[in-house]
């Protein structure tokens, strides 16, 4: 799967001019095929006038970033089912750094014990949504969160 | 009831009582909802009675326990002769971790093994390759070679213990590995029994541990059942899986329907390359998901048998009885589970697992309940098997056959059930079969689409998940002792690897490797190719590298 490609299906948001959206790129780093998730949060944000790329499966760290910078996103959300993300995680913040991507944010998601939540944040992932968390709430955060100027006004 | 035959005094007199008695209770206390519906979004009625199954032949339909079409069970008796096999499925950490839960289990009643193996060895990678990197041992156990599978059933017996090895890309590279270990024990491959679940398709459709294209794919599939067939005939080569459909978001139907049709795409590819129907399929068995929506499931179980039974008959003319027995294992919905309030997931497991037993499962592993936050814990696996034995020996329900059957409410869910199945199976005939659907992309349109509807149905609360969007407890103070996997297990992995390479006659490696590929480009099996690596100590990963050239790898395309 290529990196950085758009999802066919994405609806056109009559209400925004493009250039005025929210930018995510949803990924999926690790070997985990799990992606019913990341696949309903990606609608999701549609829904609620985002712009989403989503990777596909099994990108490393270095293709994350890559396709972050490439797609000049706002916001990254990552999704690890494996047990991976104290590996992973970190690395993607890492590499987001060193490319000067300071400020985009970085989310995550999945099977994520909650005593490994504060490590994460003091890696700098802002934050972390666990099973049962509302596709409303991830929307909220994001809008709260994202850099974008008009991000403030929605 | 959308007609009312007056000449029918049942209808008529459903009809008198809507009028007498239903009408004025819903005046003086109106329903909670407006419309009642399973986990699955499909709408249920209000009463069932003989007016919703018309034309209800008990013989056709139904039949007896043990003979076609198998509604009631495959079993004249029922669990009365034979209950079903408590199978755990477990795996973590390295060979020598797993070794020792699975000694666990056996002492403590469990009566088959289930491999789980961890996300590199699903994905056909060693446990040094940079892709393994936070992964090893995580999901399962690592296996790379034949020396970790020697380790992996140290002490167990495998002409004994039936094993069910969950495996699908690289399964007959572990297949190979299982069996070699089975010879090393001095085990007659005669006389070993279990189960791979060796399921590509579902693999493309759900679950997405995938290495090369469909096509050939299927052909390593087709090797696998050829020679399983011939070599040890009481093993199982493949387990059609729904299961990982249902996880991945489909409803109970889709889940129904897309495993039997990747059971009849496995079937005709088998006959394509010239085997003859009865020879296999008897050892086809299949794998279901039990979810919370209780009489959906049942009705699922009780349809399939239905609907593979006309399949085989009608659609391959199969001859053998054998052919026409559906068998099935069990897992309870790990995607039902809830980190919020963990210990409710005992009471979910426990309504899921009976309606596996109710459906007249064969096999069937139940959940432990801190499986939405990590692995199971020893005391967790425990407390799941339990359940089962609890089911098993106090519930009173295995002590008839069928014990739903002729319920008005069952039979109808169990006929929408069959005439859904094969709606899509018409739909999936026009694509060319379910490779081109898979393809074409269609079984995960339908999937995403359905879980994208039941999300929605949660978060505006049509649907109650108890401690997740009602009931909810704001502070959870809740401790669990959670199965901890360290990195040390990837650094044993890799001074076992490098030792391996050390000691190995890497000449002969090279040259059964080089038989693989060789094999692969022609018809040859691949299957006596794979056994010549793995007695060599080729690992899992430079057999899964020979093919690659050869067969290519699979690129998901977008959908």
């Amino acid at each position: 799967m290529s990196v950085g490609r758009r999802n066919g299906f994405q609806k056109e948001i009559e209400t925004m001019a493009p250039d005025e959206r929210i930018r995510v790129l949803l990924a999926k780093p690790g070997l985990d095929g799990h992606d019913r998730g990341v696949k309903v949060i990606a609608r999701a944000l549609r829904d609620a006038g985002m712009e989403v790329i989503y990777t596909g499966l099994r990108q490393t760290p270095e293709q994350v970033v890559a396709a972050a910078v490439q797609e000049d996103v706002d916001a990254i959300g990552l999704s690890i089912l494996s047990g991976a993300h104290m590996t992973l995680f970190p690395r993607v913040v890492e590499l987001a750094r060193e490319e000067g991507l300071d400020d985009v944010i970085i989310f995550g998601g999945g099977i994520i014990p909650d005593e490994d939540i504060p490590r994460l944040k003091e890696q700098g992932v802002t934050e972390v949504f666990t099973p049962g968390a509302r596709m409303e709430d991830i929307i909220q955060f994001i809008k709260k969160n994202a850099r974008h100027d008009v991000a403030a006004q929605q | 009831m959308s007609t009312i035959d007056v000449t029918n005094p049942l209808q008529e007199a459903e009809r008198e009582w809507e009028e007498r008695t239903l009408e004025p209770a819903l005046k003086k206390s109106p329903e909670l909802k407006k419309t009642f519906s399973t986990v699955s979004l499909t709408p249920i009625e209000r009463l069932y009675t003989p007016n919703s199954v018309p034309g209800f032949e008990y013989e056709t339909e139904l039949g007896f326990p043990g003979e076609p079409p198998y509604t009631r069970g495959i079993h004249a008796t029922g669990y009365r002769g034979k209950l079903w096999t408590m199978r755990q499925f477990a795996g973590f950490g390295s060979a020598f971790d797993t070794n020792q839960r699975f000694k666990y289990l056996l002492e403590h009643g469990q009566t088959g093994l289930s491999v789980a193996f961890d996300l590199p060895t699903l994905m056909g990678y060693d446990s040094d390759h940079p892709f393994s990197e936070g992964e090893v041992g995580k999901c399962g156990v690592a296996i790379s070679s034949l020396a970790d599978m020697e380790v992996l059933f140290d002490g167990i017996p495998l002409e004994q213990v039936t094993t069910s090895m969950t495996i699908n890309a690289p399964a007959s590279m572990i297949l190979a590995m299982f069996l070699a270990t089975a010879e090393r024990q001095g085990a007659d491959w005669k006389k070993v029994g279990g189960t791979l679940q060796n399921d590509i398709l579902k693999e493309y459709i759900a679950q997405k541990e995938w290495i090369y294209p469909p096509r050939p794919s299927m052909r390593l599939i087709t090797d696998t059942i050829e020679f399983c067939t011939r070599e040890v005939p009481r093993f199982n080569p493949i387990s059609i899986s729904g299961y990982h459909i249902r996880e991945a978001g489909s409803t109970a139907l889709q889940e129904l329907a897309f495993t039997l049709r990747d059971g009849i795409e496995y079937v005709q590819y088998a006959i394509n390359a010239g085997m003859d129907v009865d020879d296999f399929v008897p050892r086809l068995s299949f794998f279901f998901n039990a979810h919370n929506d209780f009489f959906e499931e049942i009705a699922k179980y009780r349809a399939a048998r239905r609907i593979w039974h006309r399949v085989m008959t009608e659609r391959f003319g199969a001859k053998n009885p054998r052919s026409w027995m559906l068998r099935f294992h069990t897992q309870t919905a790990g995607v039902s589970l809830t980190a919020q309030q963990p210990l409710n997931n005992i009471v979910r497991v426990a309504i899921q697992a009976l309606a596996g037993v109710l459906g007249g499962t064969q096999s069937l592993h139940t959940d432990a309940y801190d499986e939405a936050l990590a692995l199971p814990s020893d005391e967790a696996a425990l407390i799941a098997l339990r359940t089962q034995q609890i089911i098993a020996h106090e519930s009173g329900v295995t002590n008839t056959v069928d014990p739903l059957g002729g319920s008005y409410f069952l039979e109808k869910l169990t006929r929408d059930m069959e005439d859904g199945t094969f709606e899509y199976f018409r739909k999936i005939d026009d694509f060319g079969g379910m490779v081109e659907a898979i393809e074409a992309g269609f079984p995960q349109r339908e999937m995403q689409d359905a879980s994208y509807e039941f999300q929605k149905a949660v978060e505006c609360g049509d649907k109650i998940i108890v401690g997740v969007n009602d009931y909810v407890m704001q502070e959870e103070t809740m401790e669990l002792p959670l199965l901890q996997i360290n990195e040390s297990v990837a650094m044993l992995q890799e001074e076992r690897l490098q030792k391996l390479r050390s000691e190995r006659n890497n000449e002969l490696v090279a040259r059964t490797l080089k038989k693989l590929a060789d094999g692969a480009s022609s018809k040859e099996n691949t299957m006596p190719l794979l056994l010549e690596c793995v007695r060599a100590y080729a690992t899992l990963g430079e057999m899964c590298d020979a093919l690659r050239p050869v067969f290519g790898e699979y690129q998901e395309p977008a959908f």
